[in-house]
């Protein structure tokens, strides 16, 4: 196996061949200082904003994909293969104005302008994938976008009218795709690149076993999948993450199997590429789904690093706890599988041994007597960190609860079960006196704190009451128990 | 038919739906903010360094580890400053650059590291090793009331008939108090200042500033120099909202401190954490009302005390809390009234300017009263709201708590075509319909108004001036005081000019607001923007255009009467002469092409001490009717329709004004509802960056949300084309949303009593507010 130092990738029209790139290297701070491409702005430098937004293709199963990405979090060096995109490269067939852009300038959508760009970038994005989109999945593709000027509706409007002005078939990067998936193919090289000084070093494996290796031979690595925490760790906290281990190239990590009545996705499978698998198999989940972080967040951010990071409020685990999901641990050669509950120990204790790594989540497709939610409670009901969340699968026969799991996030210092609600539950008639008891049994499951996001008495109240819409939800009520947007 | 009706008709002058003039620069990214400015050789960075503590006595500041950090080229600290130490912006000198005895609030800045990148100097920064003694600290307004009440500014009184004597005869009181949380301004683009060293004692710095003046001003008194040695620029703000009319000072002096110092140019920018913590918010206020009324819902007495999280120092808290009193009647009629401030000090960041400036707390004390009212009389919130409206003059109903008479009342229109357009009266009932059948989900729909004073209470600062150049090619150059930071200001006024002129809109050029050109200018606040810039404007055009009709009289041998302005084009009795063919002739025969114009308000008076005066010079009026869902389970909501109708007068520019409502209106629904700030026990911030701190998305507009200006509406007074502001009014529409809210709530209680409520209504709130009604607590 070949190793280099340089860091490869194309930016806009242009090849780029970086020799030293340190772990911490932003690709937003790289544009605008080492670049002076300064039409991508800093807003916030965690990733909610979505100033920043800069499309990144890749190369994947299904070809070249450009996605929306906050180029503040995203580290340089896992740019390794990829075709940047910035504001400034981007134009019409007849070099004036984007249709994206053409639309926002006829509908008014930008007042001091600062977000624009990002705007723009987000809006293209989502033009490429859906040349027609409702105003609903605009408001989707715009959840990790904030404007504080227009108040949104005309940049709603521009976005439901932008293929008035052009194809997106005929557009510059449909029309330079094949060009650029050859570049991208031979920028492939099959190396493992270490990349930076030794005190600020950056590791890309050649591929899965290269990992394993690299990551034995460096146990204290910070390893970086979708870079949406650990950029954070950087940029607002400054923290030395050296060696960096990036893994969102290795494409045996992005595999998605279907067998067996359960679904096994690889650690580097984005929120957004396992979507159309959620849209298929879990369907209760879709709502939820959507829910986690902005687009740029889920099209970065993995399943596997929101496990992996250990976080008591991480949204994926509680759904995945309640479906009875299993994580492989691996280390060097050598593999082991626990139930994701027990993968979770304490508040920034888990599972895992130096060396060790998260490979792959297998999730049981639920069984026709299953009955499925998961809901999430957040200030804010898009790209909001969960007040509480909670996964809720309850399984029912001839009228009578035979099984129940019922997984928390955000009322204790790991994602957990709630052991007295579902005692409630298993072995009782499926009714609302059973779901009464459950819901009461809550407040002896947890003690949840105060902060910023709830107090403790509103994530005792609400989790209990979730149990109550859960119920509600699946029986006869004659009303709607839950808003739709 | 005369020759020139054949003239193409102009686009872009006044009333026209005139594109904001930097749009093609936002969308493709070249619009230049201050960070995009290419920095010259040798440009340092620099960046604070606060205090860890919420109060306390600075025992040692060992900066030492700082100075050694790589990169580091020095530190600021309160000795390095060679005029004064201070940055107050109303001369009462109690705010320092940088502290010396006290560390005031949990954040405070302390020092500056210097260094070669702005990464070095963000990583020295932590390095400072800081002994406190630490002293107790009250964080918010009872806090510190109960403190000893320590205030930072004079209170004001506001007081008017008999409230006493009034209060004890009416039918009905109620005493109640509602909790009005703040607000981050969150403008995409931070602070940001840029300063570059000129010869002598001169210093230049762009910056993102609503008010080039104040901070070469504050440049000038910290490094001790004359104002003539400062010049501030900015070409455009990513957002202002008030958060940058005085809190960018400090970055200003601190940028051009080290400018000077070390003779390179020095550019400081926070990091959003360190914008959030360093720099004053919207007030809190905490307050107390008592209302009388009698069975009608009819006000008789009002007596409100409004209590507000000033932070440590007055900043702007004074003019902010006197500004809630001038709202606190919002659009009603108080026969007997007695408003008092308490402008308290508090131990966290000083607190500042933000859209609408304390009045938007008053208006929300006057709706929850109009609420409270309501529910006691079992009625329509909506007919108490009428029952007290201002009446017409002559009919002994307009006189307002601060003595003013209100002379151009429009709200009985503006709101009954806007129950009419809205159908409030058959949603409404539906919504008691679905209410009734009590399910999870319940609604709520309300219909408040907005009545809003247009001036600023400091009467000295209602004056403009432009500076307009006709060059000898007929294109036109035009500066005035004013900043553009999203408004369209610049459009507007370019708007005026090219109507002034008669010419395209694209032949007039507004380049960036800068203290070279139009000196001891105002704030671009108090939505004042387009009224004294545009007034300005026009005078300047004015004063060249008569020179122009004069040259052209005299050299066709016609009356000054037989000039006239076409499109593009001038008329001189029955010659048709181009525009640009008479400024060069103008020019060949040495007409002075160039003015200066200037604008001060007229009619406006206000004594503070007696309370009275006419401290505004008209009213802009509004309404908003939102209808919501809430789920009782969980507190979620929806804002599931809003519909609007604004007065902007007649419009100088429809679809940015309509650009103003829709963005006040979502940014002051943010502010009731999801935008909290919260503090810990330590005093500080936690919900200090997007992460934490949850302005509006797409998806939080209302589903449905129909907006439309008041067409008909004609300011009253001489204002810039009978025009009226638009920056802050409509920012108080998003009231409706938050009352909507209380209806749903109240629903649980069969609306026996109006609920407590406090903003902002986040899910919690209003979850909290059900689980009271429910249990009866």
């Amino acid at each position: 196996m070949s190793q280099r130092s340089d860091i490869r990738f194309l930016l806009n029209g242009r090849a780029i061949s970086l020799p030293s790139v340190a772990a911490t290297d932003t690709l937003l701070d790289f544009l605008r200082i080492d670049q002076r491409l300064t039409g991508s702005k800093e807003g916030c430098a965690e990733g909610d904003c979505g100033a920043c937004t800069v499309l990144v293709g890749r190369l994947t199963k299904q070809g070249l994909r450009y996605e929306a990405v906050n180029a503040c979090i995203r580290f340089v060096a896992s740019l390794d293969g990829c075709h940047v995109v910035t504001i400034e490269h981007i134009r019409g067939a007849d070099g004036g104005l984007h249709p994206v852009q053409q639309a926002m300038v006829d509908h008014h959508g930008s007042q001091c302008g600062f977000c624009t760009p990002g705007i723009v970038m987000s809006l293209y994005a989502l033009w490429m994938e859906v040349a027609q989109p409702t105003a609903r999945q605009v408001e989707v593709a715009l959840q990790g976008n904030l404007c504080r000027c227009t108040g949104y509706e005309p940049i709603i409007k521009a976005a439901l009218a932008v293929s008035e002005y052009g194809t997106a078939t005929a557009d510059y990067l449909a029309e330079t795709r094949d060009g650029i998936t050859e570049q991208l193919q031979e920028l492939r090289d099959g190396a493992r690149v270490v990349t930076g000084p030794v005190d600020n070093q950056a590791i890309v494996p050649a591929d899965l076993d290269d990992f394993a290796a690299v990551l034995v031979e460096n146990p204290q690595a910070t390893i970086v999948a979708g870079a949406t925490d650990v950029g954070l760790w950087v940029t607002k906290f400054l923290r030395p993450i050296s060696p960096a281990i990036h893994i969102n190239q290795i494409d045996a990590l992005k595999r998605i199997e279907v067998a067996d009545g359960a679904i096994t996705l690889g650690a580097g499978v984005s929120y957004s590429d396992f979507l159309p698998l959620v849209q298929e198999h879990f369907p209760f989940l879709l709502d939820y789904w959507n829910r986690i972080a902005g687009w740029q967040v889920r099209n970065m951010g993995t399943v596997g690093g929101n496990i992996a990071n250990g976080s008591p409020i991480g949204d994926t685990p509680p759904v995945l706890i309640a479906l009875g999901a299993r994580v492989t641990l691996r280390k060097g050669m050598e593999r082991r599988e626990v139930p994701l509950e027990a993968y979770f120990i304490d508040y920034g204790k888990q599972d895992l041994h130096a060396g060790e790594f998260l490979e792959s989540v297998t999730i049981p497709v639920p069984s026709t007597a299953q009955l499925n939610a998961a809901y999430k409670i957040s200030k804010r009901r898009d790209e909001d960190i969960s007040a509480v969340a909670v996964g809720i699968s309850v399984t029912v026969q001839a009228g009578q609860i035979t099984d129940a799991r019922i997984a928390y996030g955000g009322m204790a210092a790991t994602p957990k079960r709630a052991s007295a609600a579902e005692a409630a539950l298993i072995g009782r008639p499926f009714g609302s006196a059973t779901f009464e008891a459950a819901a009461q049994a809550v407040a002896t499951d947890f003690q949840p704190l105060s902060d910023w996001r709830a107090s403790a008495d509103y994530r005792l109240l609400s989790a209990s009451n979730l149990l109550r819409r859960f119920y509600m939800e699946h029986s006869d009520v004659d009303q709607p128990v839950r808003l739709v947007v | 038919m005369n020759k020139h009706d054949t003239l193409p008709p102009l686009k872009g002058l006044v009333n026209d739906d005139r594109q904001h003039d930097s749009a093609v620069k936002h969308v493709t990214g070249r619009a230049e903010y201050c960070d995009d400015i290419a920095e010259p050789m040798g440009t340092m960075h620099a960046y604070l360094g606060t205090s860890t503590v919420a109060h306390g006595r600075i025992l040692s500041m060992d900066l030492d580890a700082v100075r050694a950090a790589p990169g580091v080229i020095g530190v600021l600290t309160a000795e390095d400053i060679p005029g004064h130490n201070d940055i107050s912006p109303t001369g009462k000198e109690d705010e320092p650059v940088f502290p010396t005895e006290r560390v005031e609030f949990h954040g405070h800045p302390l020092f500056a590291v210097i260094a070669d990148s702005r990464d070095a100097a963000r990583r020295a920064a932590e390095l400072a090793k800081m002994e406190y003694d630490v002293l107790p600290h009250a964080l918010d307004p009872l806090a510190a009331r109960n403190a000893g009440g320590t205030l930072v500014t004079d209170p004001l009184k506001l007081e008017r008939g008999d409230v006493t004597p009034a209060m004890e005869a009416a039918l009905h009181r109620i005493r109640g108090r509602m909790e009005i949380g703040g607000q981050d301004h969150m403008y995409l683009e931070g602070h940001i200042a840029f300063a570059v060293p000129g010869e002598d004692d001169d210093v230049t710095v762009t910056s993102s500033t609503q008010h080039p003046s104040e901070a070469q001003h504050m440049v000038a008194h910290v490094l001790g120099v004359p104002s003539h040695a400062v010049t501030i620029n900015v070409r455009r703000m990513g957002g202002g909202f008030g958060g940058k009319e005085s809190q960018m000072n400090l970055f200003c002096v601190v940028a051009a401190m080290a400018a000077k110092k070390w003779n390179r140019p020095c550019k400081i920018r926070p990091d959003r954490d360190q914008d959030m913590t360093a720099t004053g918010k919207r007030h809190d206020f905490v307050v107390d009302y008592d209302v009388g009324f009698d069975d009608q819902g009819r006000i008789q007495a009002v007596d409100s005390v409004f209590a507000a999280r000033c932070g440590y120092t007055s900043d702007l808290s004074g003019p902010v809390t006197d500004r809630a009193l001038f709202h606190a009647d919002n659009a009603y009629f108080y026969p007997n009234v007695r408003l008092r401030s308490e402008p308290l000090k508090t131990n966290t960041v000083s607190n500042t300017a933000f859209r609408g400036f304390g009045g938007p707390q008053g208006v929300v004390a006057a709706e929850r009263m109009i609420e409270e009212i309501a529910y006691k009389l079992g009625k329509d919130p909506l007919e108490v709201r009428k029952a007290n409206f201002y009446g017409q003059p002559g009919d002994s109903r307009t006189l307002t708590p601060y003595h003013q008479e209100v002379e151009d009342n429009i709200i009985d229109r503006v709101v009954a075509e806007l129950e009419e357009n809205a159908d409030y009266q058959a949603r409404r009932q539906a919504v008691l319909e679905h209410n009734a059948k009590g399910g999870v989900i319940r609604k709520g729909i309300a219909l408040t108004p907005v009545k809003f004073g247009i001036s600023f209470t400091a009467t000295w600062y209602n004056q403009a001036g432009s500076l307009i150049h006709v060059y000898n090619d007929g294109s036109i150059h035009l500066n005035h005081g004013g900043t553009e930071m999203g408004q369209g200001l610049n459009t507007k006024i370019a708007q005026i000019v090219a109507d002034a002129f008669q010419v395209d809109f694209d032949r007039v050029k507004i380049t960036k607001t800068t203290t070279e050109k139009v000196p001891n200018t105002s704030a671009t606040a108090a939505s004042s923007g387009s009224d004294l810039n545009g007034m300005a404007a026009l005078d300047g055009a004015e004063q060249i255009k008569a020179r122009l009709v004069k040259f052209a009289a005299d050299s066709r041998g016609v009356a000054e009467d037989q000039v006239h302005f076409l499109p593009n084009t001038i008329r001189i009795g029955d010659e048709l002469v181009p525009f640009n063919t008479l400024v060069k002739e103008a020019y060949m025969a040495r007409v002075h092409l160039s003015a200066a114009g200037f604008y001060k308000t007229p009619k406006i008076h206000w004594d503070r001490a007696a309370g009275k005066g006419r401290p505004f010079f008209y009213y802009a009026y509004g309404a908003s009717c939102s209808e919501v869902s809430i789920d009782t389970l969980t507190g979620e909501y929806t804002v599931d329709r809003t519909d609007i109708l604004h007065d902007v007068g007649r419009s100088l520019n429809p679809i940015l004004d309509k650009g103003q409502v829709e963005g006040a209106f979502i940014q002051g629904m943010g502010w009731l509802t999801t935008e909290e700030l919260w503090w810990d026990d330590a005093g500080r911030l936690r919900t200090h960056a997007p992460s934490t701190y949850k302005i509006p998305l797409a998806s939080d507009r209302p589903r449905e949300f129909n907006v439309e200006l008041a067409e008909w509406s004609v300011n009253k007074e001489r204002t810039i084309k009978r025009s009226k502001a638009v920056g802050e009014p409509p920012f108080m529409l998003g009231i409706s949303v938050f009352e909507a809210l209380s209806m749903a709530v109240a629903s649980v209680a069969d609306y026996r009593e109006c609920p407590r409520l406090d903003a902002p209504a986040t899910p919690e709130r209003v979850l909290m507010a059900c689980e009271r009604l429910r249990t009866g607590g």
